[in-house]
């Protein structure tokens, strides 16, 4: 069952008063606010008992599927398990109520706690400062892509207007490029899903900004010429910019500084465990080499050799300046710190390991079955598609929505670009091996389904309040709100 | 180790189906030169009981807002969140879910930023609004881009009474693009018209101005609005959404864009973030809005649903095309906020609102009645407001902060030529007895 549009649920009339009445004289509206600045409607927004907000958005919630409430195998998107503690954290007082201009010396506690983050985060990627100021990977890459342009233009270059991606990259890298005023080279893959270096070498020249790259690559494989790479970008002039959205693969294992990259970023609503929220908040703190120091967003978290109290340093003439107010999703930033202190150096890599671990077992599982474009080992994610099915007439979308069915979460469907009809999963480290074989065990049900009654995936889902939703009509004649007196 | 399942045995028999020995052979693909050592150097993980006693240390070294009476503001404000709010946000099916690409289960986020978008809207005087972006400061720094697109222009007209950690905002997302931030002055804490008749001409794709301004206080829009679109520019309106329920919509008054920080919507302090950027604009400009939208539709059968649309805009599909490289938003902000409004309706809305400008007034006369201290702009505030002092503002709030009061925000940091002026916030939550405290120990200096 849907549930109704809160709108309509309305009465006039009906409140709840959460303030006091007022304590103090009241003044004549009229002295306060001229009759032009006075709002003359009200805004339709619901009128409505608590109880009537609780029950409708708790209906709501139940339309919904998170983490918590079974098996998300989202390719690139890691969405492993977000432990409780992260939230409770980010909950206390002394966090959640502290305001961002206090006086430095009564935020010590926070200013702390972000400059260890920004230490530990330095270690783990193998890069030698960080900034926590990105909201989210995307702001991290426009915060990255900044400092490369900063420091070529620093040194009077300012040729370097072109940033490479291979054609396997997330649609984040190219937008990026574009809202830092640079145009994008695309280079091929080779058939086994790495980047082909003679298209790199004839990409590169004088007017090579940047590469972007993840490693592992967006078809869950690690690069194994990264070095030859590196030397390619580096001898061109142009930077190394690493997307971070695979990092839960290397934790402990190998780190973007020590293959020659220069700029990282880290999605730590990804990698570092805080809940994605249905779409945010995230956040995106970059990481740089430090050449690259004097270039990042301001102000910077800072301690004090002398005395070892903690400060906000805002004497950074080179800074590429402000990318938001503040100084980023601090409240993000306490879910993930909390993370990484109850890891720690051992748990983050045996994190790395067991992702990994799931993603190969998984695949040894499917890939009977399922076509496998490239041969492992993966890294925590792999693809398959179902090319094998050709002949019964189903597509990923079909299998996609047949999972639902079953309980679980599609995986990414038909990303990356480069590979036809791809089924992008990511098991993640915090699923146990019986959700695997369950999982596993549906997609070969599914298979077996495509054959005998291909019309039962290509309806499906079939329990959910909503089939598949008519996505193109929604495009072309776009409802994006409630008007009042339009009814439902 | 926390949050890792596998018993050695399982790990064993997966190994085995995998056709390995061990684990480390799954590391095999990555070269031997680059493969770290030795253990990162980090501590060893702590219990999840060590790590909560951390935690609360370190919490425990900040003095917060609830420990001390809040006269600070300037983009980031206590205001009373229901309680029932936190509650509905820590369904873990709304917190612990992903972007909803999946429709068909991810109903509930839809439907709510589908409600969320039509409040937005309802508040602003707007046709369309997106599901979010990072922050008050991104949102106008995205809706300048929009502008310029739209006019084909290349500056953007900026009131100097903008806070002035968006407008660095805004210089920062506008430099790359090759657009041009032109400031204009103030005069008695409000965005000087003539001065901005002057300075517009046929290159300004938008004017953009606070409501309230920086300084609090209520701008006239319809004025900007008439200069702007003379010029064939648009107007974009960056406004403080708490303050809408009694100040009349920007697109009544003519804006074209509307944008705000939405933290004033119930969302708590937290350092600075994550706040919630909203995004609004007149249907001209719907398919211009940066990230993600929810729209209705309808499945086979004919239920009616919603989708994430318009998606020709973004960054997965038309890559360098794209109107952002938004991807992540705020969705659980805006879930906040819409839960907020929900709850306090239009008559609660309006009351906070109204408390807002009451309150505010009286902390202004009572301190305007202070020796050494005047009210320099004379004009309608909303709930912030300047005063200027004969003491130094970092006397007065060390003064402040010993009597248990967290002061204002010293304006000469950000305007040189307001030194000795404080930026005073008091919003529905403080009361009769807290303000006369703050005017009793700031008066009693002797």
């Amino acid at each position: 069952m849907m549930e109704k549009l809160i709108f309509t649920k309305s009465v006039a009339g009906r409140k709840e008063d959460y303030l006091p009445e007022l304590d103090l004289p009241a003044v004549d509206i009229s002295e306060l606010l001229p009759p032009q600045l006075k709002r003359g409607e009200r805004p339709h927004i619901p009128e409505l008992s608590e109880i009537d907000v609780v029950r409708h958005y708790t209906r709501l919630s139940r339309l919904n599927y998170g983490v918590d409430t079974g098996f998300y195998p989202l390719g690139s998107c890691t969405m492993k398990y977000n432990p409780k503690i992260n939230e409770d954290a980010a909950n206390l007082p002394g966090f959640s109520q502290l305001h961002p201009y206090q006086p430095e010396e009564y935020t010590q506690g926070a200013l702390e706690l972000m400059y260890t983050t920004q230490q530990y985060l330095a270690e783990i990627a193998g890069m030698d400062a960080f900034t926590l100021q990105p909201a989210a990977g995307a702001h991290g890459e426009f915060t990255g892509l900044l400092i490369i342009m900063a420091h070529h233009a620093a040194r009077g270059d300012h040729k370097r207007t072109k940033v490479i991606v291979p054609d396997s990259s997330h649609g984040t890298n190219p937008a990026t490029a574009a809202l830092c005023g640079c145009s994008i080279v695309q280079i091929p893959s080779n058939e086994d899903g790495s980047v082909n270096l003679e298209a790199l070498r004839a990409a590169v020249g004088e007017d090579t900004a940047a590469l972007m790259l993840t490693n592992p690559s967006t078809l869950g494989l690690f690069e194994t010429q990264i070095l030859e790479i590196a030397r390619i970008v580096h001898e061109a002039g142009g930077l190394l910019y690493y997307d971070g959205a695979n990092m839960n693969a290397i934790m402990g294992y190998a780190r973007p500084g020590d293959m020659g990259f220069d700029v990282v970023h880290l999605n730590l609503h990804k990698t570092f465990s805080t809940p994605h929220g249905g779409g945010g908040p995230g956040s995106g703190p970059v990481g740089v080499k430090a050449f690259l120091e004097p270039y990042l967003p301001k102000p910077v978290v800072a301690r004090k050799e002398e005395n070892g109290t903690y400060y906000l340093d805002y004497d950074r003439p080179h800074s590429i300046g402000k990318v938001k107010a503040f100084y980023g999703n601090f409240g993000v930033v306490v879910k993930a710190y909390t993370y990484l202190i109850m890891m720690g150096r051992e748990g983050l890599k045996e994190v790395s390991e067991k992702a990994v671990l799931n993603a190969n077992y998984l695949m040894s599982l499917l890939s009977p079955t399922y076509h496998q474009p490239f041969s492992g080992p993966c890294k925590h994610e792999f693809i398959i598609t179902p090319k094998t099915l050709k002949e019964t007439g189903i597509h990923t979308m079909d299998i996609a929505k047949r999972l639902i069915d079953y309980g679980f979460h599609p995986p990414t469907v038909y990303f990356p670009l480069i590979v036809e009809e791809a089924l992008m999963i990511e098991p993640t480290e915090t699923e146990n091996k019986e959700t695997l074989d369950e999982f596993a065990k549906t997609l070969l049900k599914i298979a077996e389904e495509a054959k005998v009654n291909p019309g039962l995936l290509q309806e499906a889902p079939h329990i959910t309040p909503v089939s598949r939703l008519d996505e193109a009509a929604a495009a072309r004649k776009p409802v994006l709100r409630w008007r009042p007196g339009s009814g439902e | 180790m926390h949050y890792l399942p596998h018993t050695p045995e399982q790990v064993d028999a997966m190994l085995k189906s995998i056709g390995v020995q061990s684990t480390d052979e799954l590391f095999r693909d990555i070269p031997e030169s680059i493969r770290l050592k030795q253990p990162l150097s980090l501590p060893q993980g702590l219990s999840e009981n060590a790590a909560w006693r951390n935690l609360q240390e370190l919490a425990g070294k900040n003095k917060h807002a609830g420990q001390y009476i809040c006269f600070l503001g300037a983009g980031a404000y206590e205001h009373y969140q229901p309680r029932a709010v936190s509650h509905l946000l820590s369904r873990s099916e709304f917190y612990t879910a992903y972007t909803p690409y999946q429709p068909e289960i991810s109903q509930g986020t839809l439907q709510a930023i589908f409600e969320y978008q039509t409040m937005i809207c309802e508040l602003t005087g707007m046709d369309a609004a997106n599901a979010s972006v990072y922050d008050g400061a991104t949102a106008l720094a995205e809706a300048s881009l929009m502008a310029a697109e739209a006019t084909r222009r290349n500056q953007m007209l900026v009131s100097s009474a903008i806070h002035p950690e968006y407008r660095a905002t805004m210089e920062t997302y506008l430099h790359g693009r090759g657009i041009s931030l032109e400031l204009t002055p103030y005069w008695g804490g409000l965005t000087c018209q003539d001065a901005l008749g002057k300075k517009i001409n046929k290159e300004v794709a938008a004017v953009v101005i606070q409501y309230p301004n920086f300084f609090g206080s209520i701008e006239n829009l319809q004025q900007f609005a008439e200069i702007a679109h003379a010029a064939g520019a648009l107007l974009i309106v960056c406004a403080d959404p708490v303050s809408l329920g009694v100040l009349e919509s920007p697109g009544k008054l003519g804006a074209d864009i509307v944008v705000g920080e939405g933290q004033s919507l119930g969302l708590p302090l937290s350092f600075g973030g994550p706040y919630l950027g909203f995004m609004a604009a007149k249907e001209k400009y719907m398919r211009r809005l940066p990230g993600r939208i929810v729209g209705k539709t309808v499945d086979r059968l004919g239920r009616e649903g919603f989708v994430l649309t318009l998606q020709a805009r973004e960054q997965h599909i038309r890559r360098e095309k794209a109107s952002s490289n938004i991807c992540s938003n705020q969705a659980l902000c805006a879930l906040s906020a819409t839960l907020y409004l929900s709850l306090l309706g239009p008559g609660g809305l309006e009351q906070v609102g109204n408390q807002c400008l009451q309150k505010s007034h009286y902390a202004k006369t009572l301190l305007s009645k202070i020796e050494g201290v005047t009210i320099p702009f004379q004009v309608p505030t909303f709930k912030e407001f300047v005063v200027k002092t004969e003491e130094s503002p970092e006397s007065i709030n060390r003064r402040l902060w010993e009597a248990g009061i967290l002061g204002g925000l010293d304006l000469g940091r950000y305007y040189p030529e307001l030194t000795n002026h404080i930026l005073l916030c008091v919003t529905e939550v403080r009361t009769k007895e807290e303000i006369d405290k703050l005017a009793r120990v700031w008066g009693d200096n002797v």
